[in-house]
């Protein structure tokens, strides 16, 4: 079975996005959403690597009538495993984490992660008290994705296997601080 | 949820716990994440009992920083409470707010000063200050009780209306030394 193309899969995710809220885990995951359109509400990380979910948590508590997606890697998830079950321990309805998982360090040289050696990122999530966790691996499955994304009882958690590309860099702002008031300006309006 | 409140009393001067509590309120902070030290324990119960706010464990404190962060962009204030052994886990997402400028407030129980019995507390302990320093954090320092609202005020709103991030140290002769001979 061929894995999947992770820029097909978060553009069909973002694609008519509405009213979503995203933050984008550094690196590939943070090119790949902004190659499906850079986008005052997709807060994109730069470093802080492991924090993607949690930025997820606290947005997701804080605009609890809003859907909050974390699209983030495989490496990033795993530094981050903690707040798995921090999440697991508020459950948050409106909070879906989608993991591409290419079992690689994409942008150091594509080391191996532990997924490749057999890290089952969605078990762990299910264990930490996701609603739902679920493992990726065709094409047809990933409107099942876009359907918990935008309707689905969080949190939500889907381990989406893609393949190991090293595809161009489609690069969103560098700067922190234009980043977050961006925004907040298109959630809250001006501060 | 049952059993929770969200009046406000007047607070005795010895209770620092309280007197925090009650500057978080009054600065409106919503999200109180922490890994608990003995020194929070008090604190800890009001957040979680107060129904204006979300109290919630961590698994590591720099998780904390991510949270506060979110909690930002989304429109809401959030304190992080740990003990000092907790600044080291936080450094590298510190980044969040040298390079985004989101708000943080820190409140930190400091281990490994006056009377610490656990040596291996003193030398993330040591460290905090200059640690914090490094990272970007400003530091003040809570050392009576009858100091905390007003210390505790101060800081809020050095995070939230200047939008930095500050850590208030809250000495270990305030909170009392760990004896490790107390009965369980």
């Amino acid at each position: 079975m061929k894995a999947l193309n992770r820029r097909e899969v978060v553009a069909s995710l973002l694609e008519r996005r509405g009213a979503l809220l995203v933050v984008a885990g550094l690196g590939s995951a943070a090119w790949d959403c902004t190659a499906a359109g850079d986008h005052p509400l997709t807060f994109p990380l730069w470093g802080a690597m492991g924090s993607a979910c949690m930025i997820g948590l606290g947005l997701a508590l804080a605009q609890a009538q809003r859907r909050v997606l974390v699209v983030t890697g495989d490496g990033e998830m795993l530094m981050g495993l903690g707040s798995l079950a921090t999440i697991g321990a508020q459950r948050p309805g409106n909070l879906v984490v989608v993991v591409l998982d290419n079992e690689r360090y994409g942008e150091t040289g594509m080391q191996k992660t532990h997924t490749a050696y057999g890290t089952d990122l969605a078990a762990v999530a299910r264990a930490c008290g996701f609603a739902t966790a679920r493992i990726i691996r065709r094409n047809a499955e990933v409107s099942d994705v876009r359907s918990g994304i935008y309707r689905g009882k969080g949190p939500l958690f889907f381990q989406v296997k893609v393949k190991a590309d090293a595809l161009p860099l489609v690069l969103p702002p560098r700067d922190g601080a234009h980043l977050k008031h961006r925004f907040r300006e298109a959630l809250l309006g001006a501060q | 949820m049952s059993g929770k409140t969200s009046k406000t009393h007047p607070v005795e001067p010895s209770d620092w716990p309280a007197a925090i509590h009650s500057a978080l309120k009054s600065q409106r902070v919503r999200q109180v994440s922490y890994v608990p030290d003995a020194g929070h324990k008090r604190l800890i119960e009001l957040c979680h009992s107060d129904r204006g706010m979300t109290a919630l464990p961590l698994t590591s404190e720099e998780e904390g920083i991510g949270l506060a962060a979110g909690a930002w962009l989304g429109g809401e204030r959030s304190a992080l409470l740990m003990q000092s052994s907790g600044v080291g886990n936080c450094v590298n997402a510190l980044t969040l707010a040298s390079n985004c400028g989101f708000p943080l407030l820190m409140l930190v129980t400091m281990r490994g000063e006056t009377g610490e019995r656990n040596p291996w507390q003193v030398p993330m302990g040591q460290a905090t200050p200059e640690a914090l320093r490094l990272a970007g954090v400003r530091t003040l320092r809570l050392e009576r009780a009858e100091e905390a609202s007003a210390v505790a005020n101060t800081a809020a709103k050095i995070a939230f209306e200047e939008q930095r991030a500050v850590a208030l140290l809250i000495s270990q002769q305030l909170i009392g030394v760990k004896s490790f001979e107390e009965k369980r």
